[in-house]
């Protein structure tokens, strides 16, 4: 429970204001009614099914493919193949920065000569009953001639057989970011240590798996997909359609979990447009756990080189991280940038004389990786704090006086850090103090009654959100190809209810509460009668969607400014009717009043009134109507930061972790609605944990898939779990009006550390004092056998 | 995840499941609870042309006590079984299988007859030394634990045999345990053990069963350590030296995250704990 009380059912606060309260959330109802609108839900008269054949090799050539058998199906309308499909333009990545050669592979919805990973798309079926459509898919019969299969990153980058011929290399590229001077700094360091991580890939794992439907008519194509990323999707759509956007309609319905799986322009959304303009029917396609688990990208998977220099007394000096990052077999939306994101941070929360990140791409004959919750800080901050934990075993120092020793102090900011990156605000011995309050480490150590290895592990972490500042991420500077900045049309209508459209595409964070709370102070109404539309091209303005903990510092800021405008002019209007000056209306106990007089007033309705119907009585030359549009790029990114402890204890005789008490403080600037944080701690915990203790996406040494569902790919469930203990400071971002910061990757970008030093703080007595996720009962048990510890 | 097209049936009797199953030929299959048979249908690893529904057949879900043997119908579920206290090791075992959505659905009769050897019931029958009966064509006969387990996923339960009842001799006198290992709850087991143990009027070990789960293509007893621990003492030695014994024999498929040596290394702990707990109990 945070410090504001836990009045869950509170809508306002003492002071009448919404934000800051427990509001439950808007969005709600229909979804614990089940009254939801997923994309299973929605059916089109007349529509048409799509199944998908796959590749089940690594590395092909197709030498031939036969839908005969498919097409004798009664209801297969049609079969295409790569060779079929002519689009203006190949599947999209959106990061080519200056100056830095990316190797892009030809990359289409459909595999045209070779498939390069497990599940590549190489026909689609097309038919009028979707279990049929399955059925013919079987009959689709492709002759592959296999290739060798890529799979080590490693061994790829040292030659040998190559994922793409024509690229004559499996090198995507090589990036860095930081000091020239950092082997000297590592030189002039008293103690150096280097580790080797292997942070391995996951999967997104949304619960709702993926899924399209495209309708041509008429020269209008409308597409409802599960994405994160509506705007993004109608642009690409565009291009590669040969058409314009407003000839195309996309809807993002309700979208259950996306965890950065469905940031991204897929080749099954692009195709199903192609499939329905072909036919002129409605196309419906529904992914499979099967397909999802092989097919929506992956995240992670590095391997990281990391050394860290210190002088004696534990000042650091030198940070120097070689990452080694499997990119799998296309460049999708944002590939190689993931890794860049982590390099952004890699100072963490601390003081160095230099840091430097080398970044080296790789091909590998596996499904792409891409944004999964986190996107390349999870890795930055596990090697950091990691290492931060070795190197304190190393030299013999108190790890948390070590951390809190190089801490950026509080006055410190804005705070250049030696990667060029300007942390906004930040105050790290703030929320290290205050979960040291919670929790006394020395008494979470040590052997159990039960003969368990107890142990406790620290992550305290800093990460980079609020994507994105142009003048930081555009073309001159990382070279994002768009504009990042966020959009919001806030509307009053006449009778004073409000509609918000955000440019931001939420799925499940709640942010039509955090929206209207924002919106329903300003103008001093109800949260309730301010509606949040979102997901929707063919309403409001363009936007870029939902990712990067960046909705509610950049979305809801543009709606902040938008309010503003709108509050302005109803201040106006009520100065105007009540003869007093437009400074001196206030907005107060739901109306807009005059200060001092609070008797003298309008309510957002009466203004609206006055604003719509205005029969000659508005201020000297306004516009009639009560609406303001806002487009924002903010100055800055924001800095969200945090303490968090995890501590577990460890089976000798199995290697089995349980996960026993995880606290955890987090920052993330004044709260809009403490609850909405609370679940975005939880959720991201979970995800962090999940990579350190559970999941994992493995490929054999063939490169096949070895897990293709939920049973070999383990999720937690909340059984695996402890109830988390969560608290927050608030240090506000100066970026912003609101303060915020945004906190959707917090607790996974802290989790993986803390869990990870918590098992290795537990093994110590045993021997094993490092040890690379995924922490599966059997790596721990080989660890403990490899340096002779305890065992049965 | 869509399976083949297929055939279904719910018959009202026993005498017309028999013969809708034998209508329907090799492919026509026998569905209890469904949880195994359906997702492997769903992947089209399994694609039976007929599915024989037992729901409608009445008299599969009792449990009774018949002079000291229970028996327990078919298409009990695990639900009920792990709620019915009087089946000891088999209640405690039947409270670990999966969730309880699938403990609502799945039949004790159906997870014997589909033999998968990750799962809890085979190792339970085995250690208590029970028994299935089958009805086919010629009648009804019984099957030793023992002689139920043929090969991977393949049972004595033969095509056109339906598996109606599960005996488990009673259980007076013995001590029971069940310990199970996985990475989540909700998992199958990556080994599990069944020990049952006996003691004589000076406290020795008369008699000791252990069944393994997922120790091999098909559930199975550890004689070795059943032998090493007969007629010895039982205590914390004692047990630890036998349950040394408990890969001897196996053959533990591999898979990602369990090599066969990790599984060998822990059949010896998990059995020891499975003997603690019967020993504490008997």
């Amino acid at each position: 429970m945070s410090a504001e009380g836990n009045g869950h059912a509170a809508t306002n606060g003492s002071n009448g204001l919404h934000v800051g309260t427990r509001m439950r959330r808007k969005e709600d109802p229909p979804l614990i009614q089940g009254r939801g609108t997923f994309m299973d839900d929605i059916a089109l008269p007349g529509e048409l099914y799509a199944a998908f054949v796959r590749s089940p090799e690594a590395h092909a050539r197709i030498t031939n493919i036969d839908t005969g058998g498919a097409l004798a199906h009664e209801s297969v309308m049609a079969v295409y193949t790569g060779n079929d499909v002519d689009l203006d333009a190949g599947l999209p990545l959106a990061w080519v920065p200056p100056g830095v050669e990316v190797q892009a592979p030809e990359h289409w919805p459909l595999a045209k000569d070779t498939v390069k990973h497990v599940g590549d798309p190489v026909a689609v079926v097309i038919g009028t009953n979707r279990y049929a459509v399955v059925d013919a898919a079987e009959d689709v019969l492709v002759d592959y001639d296999p290739l060798p299969a890529v799979v080590d990153p490693e061994a790829a980058l040292e030659g040998g057989d190559l994922v793409h011929d024509s690229l004559g290399t499996n090198k995507v590229h090589e990036w860095s970011l930081g000091g020239e001077d950092v082997e000297a700094a590592l030189e002039a360091s008293d103690v150096v240590i280097e580790r080797r991580f292997v942070n391995h890939r996951t999967a997104g794992a949304p619960i709702e798996p993926r899924g399209v439907i495209a309708d041509y008519r008429a020269g209008d194509l409308t597409v409802w997909s599960s994405t994160q990323v509506p705007h993004f999707l109608r642009l690409f759509l565009a291009i590669q359609l040969g058409m314009t956007e407003d000839h195309i309609r996309v809807v993002a319905p309700d979208v259950g979990g996306g965890f950065g799986s469905k940031l991204q322009v897929y080749g099954e959304e692009i195709l199903l447009a192609w499939c329905s303009r072909k036919l002129s029917r409605p196309v419906k396609w529904i992914e499979t756990r099967s397909e999802n688990m092989a097919t929506a990208h992956h995240g992670r998977d590095q391997i990281a080189y990391v050394r860290m220099g210190a002088s004696s007394d534990g000042t650091f000096q030198a940070l120097h991280v070689k990452i080694i990052a499997d990119f799998g077999a296309y460049m999708m939306l944002l590939t190689p940038l993931i890794p860049s994101l982590g390099a952004f941070v890699m100072a963490g929360c601390y003081r160095w004389k230099s840091v430097r990140t080398d970044i080296t791409g790789v091909f590998t004959n596996k499904m792409a990786t891409d944004a999964i919750r986190g996107a390349g800080r999870p890795e930055a901050t596990h090697y950091i704090e990691v290492t931060i934990d070795q190197l304190a075993q190393e030299m013999d120092l108190d790890r948390i006086e070590l951390r809190r020793k190089n801490f950026i102090g509080k006055e410190e900011f804005p705070y250049e850090t030696p990667v060029g990156i300007v942390y906004d605000s930040g105050d790290y011995a703030g929320t290290l103090d205050k979960l040291l309050g919670k929790i006394d480490p020395e008494s979470e150590r040590g052997r159990t009654q039960d003969g368990k290895l107890r142990g406790i592990g620290f992550s305290t972490w800093t990460e980079i959100c609020g994507l994105a500042p142009t003048r930081v991420t555009g073309p001159g500077g990382l070279g994002v190809q768009a504009g990042l900045m966020e959009s919001a049309l806030v509307r009053v209508h006449t009778t004073g209810a409000v509609t918000v459209y955000t440019g931001t595409s939420p799925h499940g964070q709640g942010l039509e509460t955090a929206f209207a709370q924002i919106v329903a102070d300003k103008l001093g109404v109800d949260p309730q009668s301010v509606d949040v539309m979102h997901g929707d091209t063919s309403q409001g303005p363009m936007g870029l969607g939902t990712y990067g903990s960046r909705s509610l510092a950049v979305g809801g800021e543009s709606i902040a400014k938008a309010t503003d405008k709108v509050a302005a002019k109803a201040r106006a209007i009520v100065a105007h009717k009540l003869e007093a000056a437009a400074e001196d209306i206030e907005v107060r106990d739901g109306k807009f009043s005059v200060k001092g007089s609070p008797d003298k007033g309008m309510s957002l309705a009466e203004v609206a009134g006055a604003a719509y119907i205005p029969a000659g009585d508005l201020p000297e030359g306004m516009e009639p109507g009560l609406e303001e549009t806002q487009f924002y790029d903010p100055e800055n990114f924001t800095f969200p930061f945090g303490a968090h402890a995890a501590v577990v204890e460890v089976d000798p005789e199995t290697g089995k972790i349980d996960l026993v008490r995880y606290v955890a403080v987090d920052d993330c600037g004044p709260a809009i609605n403490p609850t909405l944080i609370e679940g975005q701690v939880h959720g991201g915990i979970t995800h962090g944990v999940g990579q350190a203790l559970f999941e994992q996406v493995a490929y054999d040494e063939d490169g096949q898939l070895s897990t293709g569902s939920f049973v070999s790919y383990a999720l937690p469930s909340a059984a695996e779990l402890p109830s988390f203990e969560t608290d927050r400071t608030e240090t506000p971002s100066p970026v912003n009006s609101l303060g915020v910061k945004g906190v959707g990757e917090a607790g996974t970008i802290a989790s993986s550390a803390a869990v990870t030093n918590a098992v290795i703080d537990a093994l110590r007595d045993v021997g094993v004092d490092f040890i690379n996720m995924p922490l599966t009962p059997m790596r721990v048990w080989e660890a403990m056998q490899e340096k002779g510890g305890v065992s049965a | 995840m869509i399976p083949a097209e297929f055939d279904y049936v719910a018959p009202e009797s026993l005498d017309a499941a028999l013969s809708a199953l034998r209508e329907g030929g090799e492919d026509a299959k026998v569905i209890a609870g469904g949880h195994s048979l359906v997702p492997l249908m769903k992947l089209r690893l399994a694609a039976p042309s007929l599915l024989v529904d037992l729901r409608r057949v009445p008299g599969l879900t009792d449990v009774q006590r018949d002079n000291g043997t229970v028996r327990i119908g078919a298409m009990t579920t695990h639900h009920r079984v792990s709620a019915s206290r009087e089946l000891g090791v088999a209640a405690m075992a039947a409270r670990t299988i999966a969730d309880q959505q699938v403990r609502n659905r799945g039949t004790i009769g159906g997870s014997l007859a589909h033999g998968d050897p990750a799962s809890d019931m085979p190792a339970v029958l085995l250690a208590l030394e029970g028994s299935v009966i089958v009805h086919g064509e010629g009648g009804e006969r019984e099957v030793a634990a023992a002689d139920l387990f043929q090969d991977y996923l393949t049972t004595a339960v033969a095509d056109g045999e339906i598996l109606t009842e599960v005996r488990l001799p009673s259980a007076d006198g013995w001590g029971a345990g069940y310990a199970k290992f996985n990475r989540r709850i909700e998992d199958w087991a990556m080994v599990a053990v069944c020990a049952a143990v006996r003691k004589a009027a000076d406290g020795s070990c008369e008699d000791v069963r252990v069944g393994l789960t997922n120790m091999a293509g098909v559930p199975l007893r550890a004689t070795a350590v059943e032998e090493a621990l007969r007629g010895s003492s039982l205590d914390a030695s004692a047990l630890a030296s036998a349950a040394e014994q408990a890969a001897e024999g196996t053959d533990p498929p591999a898979d990602l995250n369990a090599s066969a040596d990790y599984k060998r290394h822990l059949a010896r702990v998990m059995t020891r704990r499975a003997l603690e707990e019967a020993v504490a109990g008997a």
